[in-house]
C-alpha cells in the first residue's frame, strides 16, 4: 500500500516541479492538471473517495480551465520570445529558491522529529456520500451555507471585475 | 524507517514548498497564482492524511475541511484571475516586474 | 424461468468461470482485465456501427443514399474508414507544438473511456460499483476539454484556437445543467452510486415500470439533460465549435489521419456514455419497459435503448439547424439553468406530498408552466407578413 502511494506521490511532486518550472506558460498549466490528477490519486489511495472525485471535478475541470482561459487571452506573441535574463541568477530566484528550501527543511525536520511513527495503522476507513451528505446538513450547515454565500459573491465581483467598462477603452 | 503518515506529510510539505519557490520566482502573474493553488493543494494533502491516521476518522473533520477548502479555492482562483485580467486591460502585460508602481 | 436467468447472467458467469483457472496471485489482475475487455472491444465496435448508421440515416433523411458501395448496404464502411485513416499521412505543422498536438487526442479518447467505468450494463454488469459513481462520472467528463484546449491551442492556428475558445465555452456552460438535471435523480434515489439508482427503478405497477422518466420532474430532467448531453458532446444542433460550412472543423482542423479518427473515436464514446448515463438515471437502466418482458436479458434492454437513443440522435441531426454562439449561450444560461432549479423545486415537492395524484398535478403545474412561459420568452416575436420575392435582374 505504501509503494503505490509513493509512486502517485513521486508523479505528483514530479508534475508539479515541472508546472512551476518550464518556460512555456502553458506547459506549466497543462502540467499541473496532471499533478492536480496525480493529488486526487492520492486522495483515492487514502480512502477519500469523494474529496478525490470532487478535487477532479473542481480543480481540473474548472481551475485549469480558467487559467488556460487566462492565458490565452493575456499572452502576447513578444512575451514569449523576449524572455530576457531567461535562467539568469536574480537576487528574485535566490532569495525565493533560499526561502522555499527554508520552509522545507524546517517542515521536515519538525515532520520527522515528531511521534508520528507511533500512532498505529489502521484500516482504510471508508466514507460514504450519504454520510458526507449528512455532516454537511446537520454539523456543517453553516458553513455550506457560508460558502454558497461566498461563491455567489465571488462569481459576481469576478465578472464585474473582469467586465470591460463602458466609456472608457 | 517512516510511517505512511509521515510519508504524506513529507508529500505536502515538498508541494507546498514548490508551490512557494514558483510564486515568489516565476514573473508571470498567472503563474504566482497557480503556485498559491499549489499550496492550497498541499494543505489540503495534509487534513486528509490527518483524517486517515486519525484515531476517530467517522467524525470526518478532514474530508469536510479539504471539501471546503477546494470550494474556497476555487472561488480564489477566479475572482485572482479576473483581477489579472483587468490589470492586463490596463498595463498590456503580466509580468509582475512591470507592474511594481502604484501609480496608474 | 432458468434458462432465461443464465443467458442473462451468461457474462458475470462466464468470467467466474474463466477465473477459476487462474492462480491466486494473478487474481486481481486477471478479473481487472476480464471486466474491461469487453467494454474496450464492444463501445469501439458499437462507435463503428454509429459512423456508418449515421451516414446511411442523414443520407435518407436528406433524399440521398448514404454510403453503398463496400459492402451490403454499405455497412462495411467503417472498415474502409478506419484503413483510410491509418493509412493517411499524418501531417503537423511546423509551428505546431508537438509534444501537446499528440497529446490531446490520447487524453480524450482517455477521459471518454473512464466514463464507462461505472456504466451498469447489465445486471451484476458493471466494472467496479463506486459509491459516489456519478460524481466520478462527471469529474471525467470535465478532463475533455482540458483535451479540447489542448488540440486547440497547439495546433497554432487562429481558426483552431477560435474553434477551441468557442468549444471550450459551449462545455463548460452545458455543464451546470446537465449536473444539475442529475440532481433531481440523486435526491429522489437516494444515493449517488448508479447500480443502486438502477435498483430504485426495477418496480412494476400493473405491467407498467417504475422508471423516473415517468414522473412530471423525471420528465423535465430527462429532457433538459439530453439537450445538454447534446451540447456537450458538440453534437448537431450545437456544433458551432466543429461546424463543418463555417470554421472548418473548428478545434481540430490541423489533424489528420489516425489523430482526427481519435478524435472522432473520443466525440463518440463521449456521446454513447452520456447517453448511457441517461439510460441508468432516467430509463431504468437494464430494465425491462413491461414486466411481461423481463425474459429478455439486461444488457440487450441497455443495448436496445441506446440504438434507439443514436436513432434520436441521427434524427435531430438531420433535422435541426445549427445554433448561433449567442443564441447556445442563452438557451443555457436563461432558459437551463432555471429550469434545471424549478426541476429541484418540484422533485422536493414531489417526495413531500403523499402518494396521490395531487402531487402529479402540482409538480407538472410547476415544471411545465415556467417551461412554457420561459421558451416563449426567448422567442423573438416576428409578425408575419406577406411573403415578398426578389428575382435577379
Amino acid at each position: 500500500m505504501t509503494i503505490s502511494l509513493i509512486l502517485l506521490a513521486a508523479i505528483a511532486i514530479a508534475a508539479f516541479a515541472f508546472a512551476m518550472f518550464m518556460k512555456n506558460a502553458i506547459h506549466c498549466v497543462l502540467a499541473l492538471a496532471v499533478g492536480l490528477v496525480g493529488i486526487a490519486a492520492v486522495y483515492l489511495d487514502l480512502g477519500a473517495q469523494f474529496v478525490g472525485f470532487a478535487q477532479v471535478l473542481v480543480y481540473v475541470g474548472a481551475v485549469s480551465i480558467l487559467a488556460v482561459f487566462a492565458l490565452m487571452t493575456t499572452q502576447r506573441g513578444d512575451d514569449q520570445r523576449a524572455d530576457p535574463g531567461r535562467r539568469q541568477i536574480t537576487w528574485t530566484s535566490l532569495s525565493g529558491t533560499a526561502v522555499a528550501v527554508g520552509v522545507f527543511v524546517i517542515i521536515l525536520l519538525s515532520v520527522l522529529s515528531s511521534g508520528m511513527g507511533i500512532r498505529r495503522a489502521v484500516d482504510t476507513p471508508t466514507v460514504s456520500a450519504v454520510e458526507i451528505g449528512d455532516a454537511l446538513m446537520h454539523g456543517y450547515a453553516l458553513p455550506l451555507e457560508v460558502l454558497g454565500l461566498m461563491l455567489t459573491a465571488s462569481m459576481v465581483g469576478a465578472v464585474i471585475i473582469a467586465m470591460p467598462q463602458k466609456g472608457k477603452k | 524507517m517512516m510511517t505512511p503518515l509521515a510519508y504524506c506529510l513529507v508529500l505536502s510539505a515538498t508541494l507546498f514548498s514548490i508551490g512557494l519557490a514558483g510564486a515568489l520566482i516565476r514573473r508571470n502573474a498567472i503563474l504566482v497564482l497557480i503556485g498559491i493553488e499549489l499550496m492550497l493543494n498541499a494543505a489540503n494533502v495534509n487534513f486528509i492524511a490527518f483524517w486517515r491516521y486519525s484515531a476517530n476518522p467517522l467524525a470526518l473533520t478532514g474530508v469536510m475541511f479539504a471539501v471546503f477548502s477546494i470550494g474556497i479555492a476555487a472561488a480564489e482562483a477566479a475572482v485572482g484571475l479576473s483581477i489579472i485580467l483587468a490589470v492586463y486591460r490596463h498595463y498590456k502585460t503580466t509580468d509582475m516586474d512591470r507592474i511594481s508602481f502604484l501609480k496608474g | 424461468m432458468p434458462w432465461a436467468q443464465t443467458l442473462d447472467q451468461i457474462f458475470p458467469l462466464a468470467k467466474h468461470w474463466l477465473m477459476g483457472f487462474v492462480p491466486f496471485q494473478l487474481r486481481t489482475f486477471v478479473s481487472a482485465v476480464l471486466s474491461v475487455a469487453p467494454v474496450l472491444l464492444v463501445f469501439p465496435l458499437l462507435f463503428a456501427v454509429t459512423t456508418v448508421l449515421e451516414r446511411k440515416g442523414l443520407g435518407r433523411i436528406q433524399n440521398r443514399y448514404g454510403p453503398n458501395r463496400v459492402g451490403p448496404y454499405g455497412f462495411m464502411q467503417p472498415i474502409a474508414d478506419g484503413l483510410k485513416s491509418l493509412t493517411k499521412e499524418d501531417l503537423v505543422p511546423r509551428d505546431a507544438d508537438q509534444v501537446v498536438h499528440l497529446l490531446a487526442p490520447i487524453v480524450l479518447v482517455l477521459a471518454a473511456f473512464l466514463s464507462y467505468a461505472v456504466l451498469p450494463i447489465g445486471r451484476n454488469m458493471v466494472i467496479v460499483n463506486l459509491d459516489a459513481g456519478l460524481l466520478y462520472f462527471f469529474a471525467v467528463g470535465s478532463m475533455v476539454e482540458l483535451a479540447v484546449f489542448m488540440a486547440g491551442w497547439s495546433s497554432r492556428s487562429k481558426y483552431s484556437l477560435l474553434g477551441a475558445m468557442r468549444a471550450i465555452a459551449q462545455m463548460i456552460s452545458y455543464e451546470i445543467p446537465l449536473v444539475l438535471a442529475s440532481v433531481v435523480v440523486i435526491m429522489m434515489s437516494g444515493s449517488l452510486s448508479l447500480v443502486s439508482i438502477v435498483d430504485k427503478q426495477s418496480g412494476y405497477t400493473a405491467t407498467l415500470p417504475h422508471w423516473f422518466v415517468f414522473t412530471p420532474w423525471g420528465l423535465m430532467g430527462f429532457i433538459l439533460f439530453m439537450i445538454a448531453a447534446t451540447a456537450e458532446s458538440n453534437r448537431s444542433p450545437f456544433d458551432l465549435p466543429e461546424g463543418e460550412s463555417e470554421i472548418i472543423a473548428g478545434y481540430y482542423i490541423e489533424y489528420s489521419g489516425f489523430k482526427f479518427a481519435l478524435f472522432f473515436l473520443g466525440e463518440y464514446l463521449g456521446m454513447l456514455a452520456t447517453s448511457g448515463l441517461a439510460i441508468t438515471l432516467f430509463l431504468g437502466g437494464w430494465a425491462a419497459p413491461f414486466s411481461f418482458l423481463t425474459w429478455v436479458p439486461s444488457y440487450m434492454w441497455f443495448f436496445s435503448k441506446l440504438l434507439l437513443f443514436i436513432a434520436v440522435f441521427i434524427w435531430i441531426r438531420g433535422t435541426l439547424p445549427r445554433l448561433r454562439m449567442d443564441q447556445l449561450m442563452n438557451l443555457a444560461w436563461k432558459f437551463m439553468l432555471p429550469m434545471t432549479l424549478l426541476n429541484i423545486v418540484a422533485a422536493g415537492v414531489w417526495n413531500l406530498m403523499g402518494e396521490g395524484w395531487g402531487r402529479w398535478l402540482v409538480c407538472a403545474v410547476i415544471v411545465f408552466g415556467p417551461f412554457l412561459v420561459l421558451s416563449g420568452s426567448l422567442k423573438k416575436r416576428q409578425r408575419l407578413q406577406m411573403r415578398t420575392y426578389r428575382y435577379a435582374e
